[in-house]
């Protein structure tokens, strides 16, 4: 286990390295660093200077990278366009994301993988048929539609909950942005785990067990199920990193004062800071839920060694 | 799976016995009839019958080769009666009618906008109603066909041609290459794309849909070229490539004949389904007010701009948001029938 989990944190390297990279480049080569600074107005051409100077913006791009990457490794990720540290905003804003992101995987596992097992287990019924149909129109509705959409319905018409969420977004208001958030990943768990089932349940091994007379439940959770959540337990880790990013978007209907709301403000006025810092924080939270995923596969499926 | 491999040894084997030839042409004929409507086996070797052949090695089995049916013939033959296919397939012919001739059911002009009309419900001629600005959402909604349209078709082609060619190559060749390959996707892999479109997107301002297509591409291929290079190196190891490596033929030869015809499958569903996301990314990128700006008409400017007056007029808001959403549904749906065509064993 120790060798394998240090080769994975060695090729982990030049990934986040290539990833900030290529962030920092979209921000620092395309747009103008300084431009967020002058306000609505374009900056006088000496001020711009002397302001590229003082950030050691008329260095080499490569030497640039090198400086931010060595200040971030210092816990020093540099100063928003309000004179906050970036550091401060992310103190703020990612706890609340990481509670909209664990409430959208809860809704996954819960309501996905149920859905997917009964689905599985009751293959070519017409429950089957129509969840099946359900999840492919959910997959197609995008993501701020459906927001718009519950928002309409439960928070404006119905007013089941407050269209809105508080600046300290605690739990309870939470889940129907949470749901939102999870419902296209949430339909692909319930299909990937229907075909998994559905798969797994003509097996050897699940013949096996009934014939030994184990109870059915038995036979699904400890047999059926754990042989079946190998690559649902691969889709989640790899989503935790896109429903992070994603949260953008479902941030902006509820009016979540998140990450997806730092990022949003610090690209509208081209605080490079605050978008990189942001983005790199993500990058690194993509990779390791996938290093964890994989180390998890062990877990589930003790015919996995790693040497 | 095993009848490419019979056709080609026989013609080479110094005085192989005469047996073989009619023994390969049972195969050929039991083969693909007692397997059912499956009929070719998964990652497509069944095209590779007739094709890699080429010229007189397939001499002694020539005669039974007219009756197996290719992958491809196959696949046509199953979508025909396939109700999800049909009618995903006339949704889509309907969008591409009016993508190219909005004129056609909808003639006014989906710039012309009356403000005293604001918000205003259906009435005669504007079966939609008006949206916040006073325009016709109806004429507005057959319009913004064309854009999706354009950014989901050229987004879609741009990332399976740069996808499966870099990913082929990578996949065919090995070494290094495929390598430093591998990682460069690991690395777009690990970037968002919502978050990869606010800043790549938020630095453009040109107003035409090529920004936002050019982008789909950037952050696209390595979808596509994962899955080709998995496809190419699958199809590499199968003994008629060995057989046509054994005759000769050069690298660029067993590529394009041999093994991109039994490689391609995979790349084509998923291309078709992608199409239907990217239409959706579009939508996305346009309501965070990034995507496409206001002169162009789009579902997803649309649709952002009638969320403020939501309470008032949700039609304005409902009609965009259907037709997106049956759009992406046909494309996906088409997606799913084609995977099914293609690879009976998923069923």
């Amino acid at each position: 286990m120790g060798p394998y989990v240090a080769r994975r944190l060695l090729q982990m390297i030049p990934v986040f390295a290539g990833a900030t990279l290529l962030i920092f480049l979209m921000v620092n080569v395309m747009g103008d660093p300084v431009a967020g600074l002058c306000g609505e107005r374009t900056c006088d051409p000496a001020t711009a200077a002397r302001l590229k100077q003082e950030f050691g913006l008329d260095q080499p791009v490569w030497q640039q990278y090198l400086t931010y990457m060595g200040n971030v490794f210092t816990g020093d990720f540099g100063t928003a366009f309000n004179g906050q540290k970036v550091t401060e905003l992310m103190a703020t804003s990612f706890p609340v994301t990481a509670r909209l992101t664990i409430v959208a995987i809860l809704f996954e596992i819960a309501i996905g993988v149920t859905l997917g097992v009964a689905m599985g287990l009751s293959r070519g019924r017409p429950v089957d048929t129509g969840v099946l149909l359900v999840t492919l129109v959910v997959i197609s509705v995008p993501t701020f539609v459906t927001g718009l959409l519950l928002q309409l319905m439960l928070g404006v018409e119905w007013g089941w909950i407050k269209p809105s969420v508080s600046w300290e977004a605690g739990f309870g208001e939470l889940i129907v942005p949470g749901l939102v958030l999870a419902s296209v990943s949430l339909a692909y768990v319930t299909r990937l785990t229907r075909t998994s089932i559905a798969e797994n349940a003509r097996a050897d091994y699940v013949r096996t067990a009934v014939a030994k007379g184990l109870p059915r439940h038995r036979v699904i959770v400890r047999h059926l199920l754990r042989n079946s959540l190998i690559p649902v337990v691969t889709f989640i880790g790899a989503d935790i990193g896109f429903l992070m990013g994603g949260a953008i978007v479902t941030e902006r209907i509820f009016n979540i004062h998140g990450v997806g709301f730092q990022l949003y403000q610090g690209i509208l006025r081209q605080s490079t800071q605050t978008v990189v810092g942001f983005v790199t924080v993500l990058v690194l939270v993509f990779l390791v839920a996938n290093l964890l995923v994989d180390l998890l596969y062990a877990v589930l499926d003790p015919r996995i060694r790693y040497a | 799976m095993p009848e490419p491999q019979h056709l080609e040894p026989p013609p080479y084997v110094p005085g192989g016995t005469p047996e073989l030839g009619p023994a390969d042409a049972e195969v050929l004929r039991t083969g693909p009839g007692g397997r059912g409507p499956g009929g070719t086996g998964p990652g497509g070797t069944g095209a590779g019958g007739p094709d890699p052949t080429g010229g007189p090695s397939a001499v002694p089995s020539a005669a039974p080769e007219e009756r197996v049916r290719s992958l491809w013939s196959d696949a046509w033959h199953d979508l025909r009666r396939n109700p999800v296919f049909l009618v995903s397939a006339l949704v889509i012919l309907f969008l591409v009618l009016i993508a190219l001739w909005p004129q056609l059911i909808a003639p006014g002009n989906p710039l012309d906008c009356d403000l005293a009309k604001a918000q205003q419900g259906s009435g005669p001629g504007h079966p939609f109603g008006f949206n916040g600005q006073g325009c016709d959402v109806y004429t507005r909604t057959v319009h913004g066909a064309r854009t999706s349209v354009t950014v989901g078709v050229c987004a879609t082609l741009g990332v399976a041609v740069l996808g499966s060619v870099l990913g082929g190559l990578a996949g065919f060749f090995g070494g290094v290459w495929d390598a430093i390959l591998s990682r460069v996707t690991d690395v777009f892999f690990a970037i968002p794309v919502v978050l990869g479109g606010l800043v790549l997107l938020s630095v453009v301002t040109s107003s035409t849909v090529w920004p936002v297509i050019g982008f789909m591409v950037l952050l696209g291929w390595p979808q596509i070229s994962r899955i080709a290079r998995g496809s190419v190196i699958t199809a590499r190891q199968n003994d008629y490539v060995q057989a046509a490596r054994a005759l000769g033929a050069s690298p660029m030869r067993i590529l394009l004949r041999h093994i991109a015809p039994n490689a391609i499958a995979p790349v084509i569903v998923v291309a078709t389904i992608a199409l239907g996301t990217y239409i959706a990314l579009e939508a996305t990128l346009s309501y965070l007010g990034v995507g496409l700006k206001p002169p162009s008409v789009s579902w997803g400017i649309d649709i952002s701009a009638a969320s403020p007056y939501i309470r008032n007029a949700p039609h304005a808001l409902l009609w965009p948001s259907g037709a997106l959403a049956v759009t992406v549904l046909a494309f996906i749906m088409l997606g799913d029938a084609v995977r099914d065509a293609l690879d009976p064993k998923l069923r």
